[in-house]
């Protein structure tokens, strides 16, 4: 392909402010910084994994690319083209293309409709596709998952979590989409069934060329699927690189402390990993602190932290991190 | 030995027909010592530990065995008895702060209740040790604290504060079910940190819930591994890690991605989904799912056996 270096997705200085309480709330109205500056690309068949504690505005940033959530600032570009203020009508054409899987199936499907009818609704919608022909895309989407074909008449509580989750992702994958935008897709499965799901979302990347944005607390997910990974911390991205790499050698802080925190299989008695243990909570978005935002937490913060922000840096190509002392090898 | 389970069972009359949720779970836990249960959600683990803390009360359900804290028979005693020792001498940490604090009250009153109920201390002393207590489970500002609000807190801090309750009358047996599923990595880190602390200096004996087997891995000092209401492996946790024989252990510890090394293109799955406790089957529960599974598994469930490590398996035992 002439176009594969081309990204099918970029953010330019993304910001996503909500605005809550009213002039008579007790604090005065007040701006939540969800998302915050965040420039991120993300090219054709690779898998982009986002992680950061709860809060830091991954779910937000996910909901900002797939425009569910406008975008306060910045500019979002598909393939390209400026769809930062899209209206509704101008963006269905594009809804085929991105799609979003969500943590829990049991919430994201209808209780009260078939599973079929639920992977046919956006077929429905958006496709030129008979009755017939719904049918067969249907029954051709079950197998692809994993489902069974006599499946379809069933209601999603029938399904075990593992199932349910089978389906929502049939449903994304239906109109054949370019980009899926995973959120937490197994947090809410059991541990034994989880790793069928990543493997299952691996073969239909590699069978439907699929571009994934992985969104998991759980960090060694995000490393096995991930091609590469964005650290958030705060509502920006503090570090981003080649999945490995960034997992064997986190060169912000807090990168460090995320992946250092990672309770691992040992067998050896005593634990041979240095773990760095943050103080405090992640700061309210609400007043963000001066400076680095990490500052506050960082075991290596010194006055230049507190006052000057960094910028996000390309140190190698491909990595990037945002600290005034990166730890580089 | 601070606790003694021997064959517990406790089942649950429903709509679709009765369902064991546990069936026959025996396990000792010593002074100061640290046990991992780990097990998927519906494997029993939860309910073992309500068991043991008389907190089933659903009257379509029935407890059968024996459950001995400190020598006393704990099943069958009356209400009263037990309310003495719950909160008191056993506590329990749950996965959710919010359902155990009360949004209504302040941190501080709240945990100074527990001590005037069980010590009959006065409403200042109570205070004081709350600030104590607070101050050891590391919040910044333990005087501030006291007069917060749950809702106040962040998920970490309402879990350290569920972590104080439970030790303000110096517990001999803590119960955790799940208390770091909620919290972020970096919180959880602190939190074991804080529960190995813990057990050091009040010589507390710990059981600890988790499906994360690296959690247990960090903290335990001995596993015991559920699934489908009966325990399939328990051993010490270098045992059960070097060596794990049962194939549900193996096969669960094969599953988890690496955090370091080469990825592997495709991550060894176990087929299928933990089995519905209404429909299990006459054999080895984990029998449909298991890689090395024959004939003498289908006719009967196997017997964990008396070895500190063992596994209920009938591969195991031929071996």
């Amino acid at each position: 392909m002439i176009d594969a270096d081309r990204p099918i997705l970029e953010t330019r200085s993304l910001a996503k402010r909500f605005s809550i309480g009213t002039r008579f709330s007790a604090e005065g109205r007040r701006t939540v910084h969800a998302v915050d500056n965040v420039s991120l690309t993300v090219r054709r068949g690779e898998t982009v994994g986002l992680v950061g504690e709860s809060g830091c505005g991954k779910s937000t940033l996910a909901r900002c690319l797939v425009r569910l959530y406008d975008i306060t600032d910045g500019k979002l570009l598909f393939e390209g083209d400026d769809i930062t203020s899209k209206s509704l009508s101008e963006l269905r054409p594009l809804r085929r293309r991105l799609q979003m899987v969500f943590q829990d199936p049991s919430a994201s499907l209808n209780p009260r409709r078939r599973v079929g009818d639920l992977v046919a609704e956006p077929l429905r919608i958006h496709g030129k596709l008979s009755a017939k022909g719904i049918t067969a895309r249907v029954a051709e989407l079950f197998e692809l998952v994993g489902l069974l074909p006599d499946h379809v008449m069933r209601y999603p509580h029938e399904f075990s979590g593992g199932q349910r989750q089978r389906v929502g992702i049939a449903r994304a994958i239906a109109l054949n989409p370019d980009l899926v935008v995973l959120d937490e897709p197994v947090s809410a499965l059991d541990v034994s069934v989880q790793a069928q799901i990543v493997n299952l979302l691996a073969d239909l990347q590699e069978k439907l060329k699929l571009t994934y944005i992985f969104i998991a607390h759980d960090l060694s997910v995000v490393r096995q699927v991930s091609t590469r990974i964005a650290v958030m911390y705060l509502g920006s991205i503090v570090e981003e690189g080649p999945a490995e790499e960034v997992f064997a050698t986190p060169a912000h802080p807090y990168s460090q402390a995320l992946i250092s925190a990672v309770p691992v299989v040992e067998t050896t008695p005593s634990g041979t990993r240095k773990r760095i243990i943050l103080t405090g909570d992640v700061p309210s978005p609400l007043k963000p602190p001066s400076g680095c935002r990490f500052h506050p937490r960082c075991p290596i913060a010194v006055e230049r932290c507190r006052s000057e922000r960094p910028e996000l840096q390309e140190h190698h190509p491909g990595r990037k991190v945002a600290c005034h002392f990166p730890t580089l090898t | 030995m601070i606790l003694s389970v021997r064959d517990l069972r406790v089942s649950f009359r429903t709509h679709d027909g009765p369902v064991r949720a546990i069936d026959g779970v025996s396990f000792d836990l010593g002074e100061s010592e640290i046990l991992g249960v780990v097990g998927e959600s519906g494997s029993g683990k939860t309910v073992s530990l309500l068991a043991v803390m008389g907190l089933i009360t659903d009257p379509n359900a029935t407890i059968e065995g024996s459950i001995r804290y400190k020598g006393r028979e704990l099943v069958g005693l009356p209400p009263r008895e037990l309310r003495r020792l719950r909160g008191n001498e056993i506590a329990m940490i749950f996965q959710d702060p919010m359902t155990a604090l009360t949004p209504v009250y302040m941190i501080g009153w709240q945990i100074a209740e527990q001590i005037r109920a069980h010590r009959g201390v006065s409403k200042s002393k109570a205070m004081e040790r709350v600030e104590q207590l607070l101050a050891e489970v590391n919040f910044p500002n333990p005087h501030e604290a006291m007069s917060r609000y749950p809702h106040q807190l962040s998920g970490g801090m309402r879990q350290r504060a569920v972590i104080a309750m439970a030790l303000s009358c110096d517990p001999a047996l803590l119960v955790a079910d799940e208390p770091t599923t909620a919290l972020d990595v970096t919180v959880q880190a602190g939190i074991l940190d804080l529960v190995r602390k813990l057990r050091a200096k009040h010589k507390s004996a710990v059981v600890f819930i988790t499906h994360d087997m690296g959690v247990v891995s960090e903290l335990a000092d001995r596993v015991m591994v559920m699934y489908a209401g009966r325990v399939v492996e328990r051993g010490t946790r270098t045992e059960l890690f070097s060596d794990p024989r049962h194939p549900y252990t193996r096969a669960l510890l094969g599953s988890i991605p690496p955090l370091t090394g080469q990825k592997p293109r495709r991550l060894p799955a176990i087929p299928g989904s933990p089995p519905s406790l209404l429909r299990l089957p006459q054999g080895c529960a984990f029998g449909p799912r298991c890689p090395v599974h024959y004939e003498p598994c289908e006719a009967s469930k196997p017997g964990l056996g008396s070895g500190a490590h063992a596994a209920a398996c009938f591969r195991v035992a031929q071996a």
